[in-house]
């Protein structure tokens, strides 16, 4: 079982390396294995240099998924730090 | 040796040669027995990396705070798994050592980066890259940038320095820098100048012929190094040094003070800035305002058009920041060199003469809306005014009102707080708007000369171009008059009249901008300080004079010699700060 959530980045700089560095770093706190989906291409969520890959400017449609223990917790969180712009004013 | 001066000051010391690029990686086949102890000599170097970054963030210098995320971002990507997991699985499966099995991950992520069509994350390979060469730095016991064992400073000297390198260089231990690549907009150039470190960059093959622990001058007002100097070149420098730092100091104890002549002529020096981040160097240097906003970074780098909200929100931040000294913002300037992969217009042969800046503005209407309403929202909180690009004559500026009475009306409809009394301005940058200034002067309420393309565009010289560059000149006698005309025209008719381009950043001309009694100039940021000590030290009277006599010049040559002339006999102590042009000039 996985659960996932679709997500927009609006940041004004897409995912660039700071809040590229702040996803990865977030998911990593999560036992569940998560991945980061863009137009059928997957990534490892936790690996900062799988994310920066995948390329996501301003806009861009994602799919998180997320397979474990703290599945829905880890959605939640990753969620809120896209919603919220990544907490800073970029 | 010569370069391109990037950051000013002079050093005379030792020199320290930082040279990744001769870094050898061998592949070794290990014992099956050996495999585990290897992935623990990885692991251990990784550890230690994160030791040695940690380090250095705990002891970043104020200045630098905010580079702090470069290195925070290096923490993540050496424990990555594209790094650290497949380099192990590597070291197992095939049975090589920990550096060849860095090597191979990252050319597998260099692959990746490669291709990546966002410039702006292609780039952080450089940060990979700089991360897996201080593991295997670790790895081969030779350490990457011992600068923190340097008990006596150095000047360093490199192929190239990316940003990484000059944040975590132990400043205290940095004489100088002097580097084969680079410019004077480079990350080096600009970490330089924010901690007052000279730096020349762009000195091909230097690496070549200077070695670690050899003795070398550099002089970052000129951009002149000297390698094994003789006793004279060091006396010389030695003094000229001495000289410099006090000058410095004198002038940044200075650049909060007014721009006012011995005989009170006074011009209010701003600074061209892009990003709301270069606010505090601006104010520090003592800018009395924003004389240019560039807006193009907003649009540029993504797949989009900024929304409304998005350029309020920047403008804001640079007007509340700055205030109460105003702001002035420049309309969306593309289209010439800089171009939109929101926006495609098909290819021009001739984009300097296309579809660009204003014209583009117009055509595209939406585009221009949603820049003009952000603007007007901004207003209600600070003091702003708009600058119009690439403006050749009256028809433009009145379609331009037009469009502005629409929007005060949507904005008024919407029950939008706005200032009804913006100042509007053009850029004298096409020459018909020189010939149309007594007229266009009627339209507006400030000018500001665009000196960088007008001289593009009146003498008809690709800058660009190798083989014309050399002729692009502002002393030409024919920009001097298109200026002074420009001057003339907005005085009569009691607008405001300013100047933009890189001339006005230029300390040796400032005298002319006196003597044409411009109102502003604006300038990048570290001229400010310069060019207010200048103004200070002019009589307005003698530069009107100095004017009359450049008005009267045949040649260029002409021109520099009454320059020189009046430099060399009204302003000798300011040799240091008009220099580099004179060195410029005889390059010519």
């Amino acid at each position: 079982m996985s659960n996932e959530i679709h997500v927009t980045i609006e940041n004004r700089l897409g995912l660039h390396a700071r809040p590229a560095a702040r996803f990865s770093q977030l998911a990593s706190r999560f036992a569940s294995n998560i991945r980061l989906i863009k137009d059928g291409k997957q990534v490892d969520a936790k690996s900062i240099l799988e994310v920066l890959t995948l390329a996501c400017p301003t806009g861009t449609r994602l799919t998180i998924a997320a397979e474990g223990p703290d599945e829905l917790e880890a959605l939640t969180a990753l969620q809120v730090l896209i919603e919220t712009g990544f907490a800073e004013y970029d | 040796m010569k370069g391109i001066s990037a950051s000013p000051g002079v050093a005379i010391g030792r020199v320290f040669v930082l040279d990744r690029r001769n870094r050898r990686i061998f592949k070794t086949y290990i014992a099956e027995h050996e495999v585990e102890s290897e992935v623990q000599r990885l692991r251990t170097a990784v550890q230690k990396a994160g030791e040695q970054i940690q380090a250095m963030l705990r002891s970043m210098p104020d200045e630098l705070r905010e580079h702090i995320a470069i290195l925070e971002t290096h923490q993540l990507m050496l424990k990555d798994s594209m790094i650290l997991d497949k380099s192990i699985d590597m070291i197992q499966r095939k049975m090589v050592n920990a550096e060849w099995a860095l090597d191979h991950s990252l050319n597998h992520v260099r692959r990746l980066f490669g291709h990546i069509q966002d410039t702006y994350i292609r780039e952080r390979i450089h940060d990979v890259e700089d991360v897996v060469a201080r593991i295997q730095d670790i790895l081969s016991g030779t350490q990457g940038i011992p600068m923190e064992q340097h008990t006596n400073p150095v000047v360093v000297v490199a192929h190239d320095l990316s940003p990484a390198d000059t944040i975590q260089l132990n400043r205290k231990n940095v004489l100088a820098f002097v580097t084969e690549m680079g410019s004077r907009t480079s990350h080096t150039a600009i970490i330089a100048r924010s901690l007052g470190i000279p730096a020349v960059v762009a000195v091909a093959g230097v690496t070549k012929y200077v070695f670690t622990g050899e003795d070398i001058v550099v002089d970052g007002i000129t951009g002149d190094i000297f390698i094994r100097p003789d006793e004279d070149i060091i006396a010389h420098y030695t003094d000229k040094q001495a000289c410099y730092i006090q000058h410095r100091q004198a002038m940044l104890l200075q650049s909060h003070l007014p721009a006012v002549t011995a005989d009170g002529f006074s011009v209010s020096v701003q600074a061209n800035i892009e990003l709301a981040d270069e606010l505090d160097v601006a104010i520090a240097s003592g800018a009395e305002g924003v004389g240019l906003l560039r807006t193009e970074f907003l649009y540029v780098g993504r797949n989009d058009l900024p929304s409304e909200d998005e350029l309020f929100q920047a403008y804001f931040e640079c007007v509340k920041r700055m205030s109460p000294k105003p702001v002035t913002i420049r309309t969306l300037d593309v289209g010439g060199d800089k171009f939109l992969s929101s926006l495609p217009v098909s290819p021009q042969t001739n984009p300097a003469l296309g579809l660009r800046a204003i014209r583009l503005c117009l055509k595209e209407i939406d585009l221009f809306f949603t820049q003009l309403r952000a603007i007007y929202r901004v207003s209600a909180f600070g003091k702003l005014r708009i600058l119009f690009p690439l403006i050749s004559g009256c028809s433009e500026i009145q379609q331009i009102k037009v469009h502005l009475n629409s929007v005060k009306e949507q904005l008024r409809a919407e029950g939008i707080p706005f200032d009804e009394d913006v100042k509007l301005g053009v850029m004298i940058e096409v020459p018909t708007a020189v010939m149309m200034a007594d007229l266009l002067a009627k339209e507006v309420d400030f000018f500001s000369i665009g000196t960088n393309d007008l001289i593009q565009y009146s003498m008809a010289i690709d800058r660009v171009n190798e083989h014309v560059a050399h002729l692009y000149d502002p002393l030409h006698p024919g920009i001097l008059r298109m200026i002074h005309r420009s001057a003339e025209a907005g005085r009569l008719q009691g607008i405001q009249v300013g100047m933009c381009g890189e001339m006005a950043g230029e300390p040796a001309y400032t005298p002319i901008m006196v003597g044409m009694e411009l109102d502003e100039i604006s300038m990048n940021a570290d001229s400010i300080p310069k060019v207010k000590h200048i103004i200070r030290r002019c009589n307005a009277g003698l530069c009107r004079e100095l004017v009359n006599r450049l008005l009267t010049a045949c040649t260029s040559q002409e021109a520099r010699e009454i320059l020189e002339d009046f430099l060399g006999r009204y302003l000798p102590d300011e040799r240091q700060l008009t220099h580099p042009y004179l060195c410029d000039a005889a390059r010519h």
